[in-house]
């Protein structure tokens, strides 16, 4: 044996080592590369998709407002004059505030010149001064100084969305229109403020009278029926599946269904709504409780299989130990398991509530599209929901209505943070370590 | 309880006088269709340490765990034999009144991601042993005693049991499992993710609690199993070799693979 043929080889090694050592390190700077310009790309869509939404939407939170002084005049409202609330809501305030305008600009005849100038203010103006009036029958005989939203052509102008320089037959709001405005301006008569009836009316034809709470209650009712009946049903079937059910081939059968169902388009259930909740059960149309058991038969699949990976994940030894300590099967999972499966199963029930939060198709076929102006105050009154909503105004023709639709989309985004963040408060109460 | 002040007294006579505790008569496992266990016939004296040895996959771990029924939960797992605890069988008792009655500690401690308190109270809640916090206290103070732990937690019961040292740990399994009281406690490899330091504890431990509980453990290693057991058997491949006096095994095999294996030329 001689040193011979070991010593030449060793350094062969070293060699081809560092022959290989730039191309080794250079490919996983590459790798590192793609890696970075992925989140890079995902982050550049994710900021453009924010940015748009925003720079659209945020003008929405701001509404143009004019003050007009309105005589409050008896004759018109309260001929009686025992302020009678009936006699009250019946009351022409449209003429009160068509004449408080008059006042201000005088000078106006004509037939077209009058609705011109009518145009300025919303036509909601006259019911904020009817519930004024109704929440204050003192009011009668005075004149009321009040701020009433501007239609919604004006509020456009004035946020600049209309550009003066365009031919005046090109554009909604008129050259006449344009010089009241600014005769407004310099009596400090019109202005913009918080948009608070964006936040607190349900829908309108009138885009400046149009808010989100309906839907947002919508949304909010809808999304309770799910989690009452998703959660405990998902858990309670993923707890039973993974834990207490013979492996057999009726166990195989359910499982691969439920894989399957998981992915069924979700107009499929819409359908399934519309045919099982409305027309056999007779259940109410438009209403969040069903909007409700729709998704909540959607999201169900999702809760299970996040449900029993989490109850997979579960080391094997925290059962043995329980089991080997005498526990029963049911004092295994209820004080051992389920809390350890508790923060995945969390996870699993927000990210299928999340999904659900963002469904149109399925809530279409149960009428959930419908236009509903009255805010619902109970699962079973008629409402629709936020994405829902978000569809409606974007198919609106009112220029106004753009931005309100990413203002809308703008709420439903916080929504979502809200629950994401629910999800990780609780995924942090609930996580042990082992 | 009273049988056990009255085992008490087993625990200094030789292991051919001290009644079998545990007895088993042509015990055969089958995971599927493979064949663990070949007609394991075993008495397991009271009040005394039984040491389980045998090269990897000789099924020791699959033997003891027959003796709580702890192979149920296997599904593919077939137990057939007669296996005796106090000459009842014990397929004729409840499993959860079994394994009351047969406690068990595992190879890698696995303390509850609870309370060190609520570790130790975890047997005796569940199975309704204390009727008041005062009881409670008590059951888990003396079983932390009794497991030789008692001093270095006494201060900090709240915390978690997780966050024990690998001994430590191990040590609160035995007292988790001390709290339900059994007769018998099975132990399978209890040190072999412990340090040298906590071994030799655990070891000490075994020797103190023979006095009141009849226990059998599975080990890897021979010296443990002469250090703590009175009695030892020998497992190779399924088939219970030689059972006889540790001191015997050890001095005197009579079949050459017990030999072969007690002398390291296999294993």
């Amino acid at each position: 044996m001689t040193d011979t043929p070991v010593s030449p080889s060793r350094s062969d090694t070293a060699q081809a080592v560092k022959a290989g050592l730039r191309r080794r390190y250079a490919a996983e700077r590459r790798f590192k590369a793609y890696g970075i310009a992925a989140i890079g790309v995902a982050l550049l869509m994710l900021g453009i998709l924010f940015g748009t939404i925003i720079a659209n939407g945020w003008s929405a939170f701001r509404q143009t407002y004019v003050q007009i002084d309105v005589l409050v005049d008896a004759a018109e409202i309260d001929p009686d004059g025992n302020r009678d609330p009936k006699i009250l809501s019946r009351g022409d305030y449209e003429k009160l505030i068509k004449l408080s305008l008059r006042e201000i600009f005088p000078d106006v005849k004509k037939r077209k010149e009058k609705r011109e100038l009518y145009d300025l203010v919303s036509s909601g103006a006259a019911f904020d001064l009817r519930d004024d009036v109704m929440a204050d029958p003192s009011l009668v005989g005075q004149t009321v100084s009040l701020w009433v939203p501007a239609s919604d052509d004006i509020d456009m102008f004035m946020k600049g969305y209309i550009s003066a320089e365009v031919a005046e037959d090109e554009r909604r709001v008129s050259d006449k229109q344009i010089a009241r405005i600014e005769s407004l301006r310099e009596q400090g008569r019109i202005s913009t403020g918080f948009n608070l009836r964006f936040f607190t009316g349900g829908d309108s034809r009138e885009p400046e009278l149009a808010g989100i709470a309906g839907a947002a209650l919508g949304t909010l009712w809808t999304m309770l029926v799910v989690l009452a009946l998703a959660f405990p049903l998902g858990v309670m079937s993923a707890v039973y599946l993974e834990e207490f059910a013979p492996k057999n081939r009726w166990t195989d059968i359910i499982e691969v269904n439920i894989n399957n169902l998981a992915a069924v388009p979700s107009i499929v259930f819409g359908l399934l709504g519309l045919a099982v909740f409305l027309n056999f059960f007779g259940m109410p149309r438009s209403a969040p409780l069903v909007g409700g058991l729709v998704l909540a038969l959607m999201t169900l699949p999702t809760i299970i299989i996040a449900g029993r990976a989490a109850l997979k994940a579960v080391p094997p030894s925290i059962r043995e130990g329980a089991l080997g300590l005498g526990a029963s099967r049911m004092q295994m999972v209820v004080g051992n398991v389920l809390p350890l499966a508790m923060p995945g199963m969390l996870t699993g029930a927000i990210i299928g509530m999340a999904r659900a939060l963002g469904e149109t198709a399925p809530l279409l076929m149960i009428g959930m599209v419908a236009f509903i102006v009255d805010l619902p105050k109970n699962p079973l009154d008629a409402a629709t929901v936020l994405p829902v909503q978000i569809f409606l105004w974007a198919d609106s023709p009112e220029r106004a209505f753009v931005e309100r639709t990413s203002a809308a989309t703008i709420v439903l985004l916080v929504f979502l943070i809200l629950m994401n963040l629910g999800a990780v408060l609780l995924r942090k109460k609930f996580e042990r370590r082992w | 309880m009273p049988n056990q002040t009255s085992s008490l007294s087993y625990a200094h006579q030789t292991v051919e006088e001290a009644p079998s505790k545990v007895s088993t008569r042509g015990v055969n496992v089958f995971y599927g269709a493979k064949q663990a266990l070949f007609d394991v016939d075993l008495d397991v004296p009271v009040n005394h340490v039984t040491a389980l040895i045998g090269p990897s996959g000789c099924g020791k771990s699959t033997f003891l765990r027959c003796i709580n029924r702890m192979n149920d939960v296997v599904e593919i797992c077939r137990v057939e034999g007669d296996i005796r605890l106090d000459d009842g069988d014990i397929y004729d008792l409840d499993v959860v009144e079994l394994r009351a009655r047969v406690g068990m500690v595992f190879q890698k401690p696995n303390p509850f991601p609870k309370s060190i308190f609520d570790n130790v109270a975890y047997g005796p809640r569940i199975h309704g042993l204390a009727s008041n916090r005062d009881e409670l206290e008590e059951i888990v103070f003396t079983s932390l005693e009794k497991a030789g732990l008692i001093k270095e937690v006494r201060d900090r019961m709240g915390e978690p049991g997780t966050g024990l040292s690998g001994g430590q740990q191990q040590r609160l399994c035995i007292a988790r499992a001390i709290a339900v009281n059994p007769e018998v406690i099975l132990m399978d490899e209890p040190c072999s993710a412990l340090d040298p330091i906590a071994t030799a504890r655990i070891e000490e431990l075994i020797d103190e609690l023979r006095q009141i509980y009849t226990i059998v453990i599975v080990t890897h290693s021979m010296q443990q199993a002469a250090r703590v057991s009175q009695r030892t058997a020998f497992l190779h491949l399924g088939e219970l070799v030689e059972v006889g006096d540790t001191e015997d095994i050890f001095t005197n095999p009579r079949d050459e693979r017990t030999q072969g294996y007690i002398t390291g030329r296999f294993g």
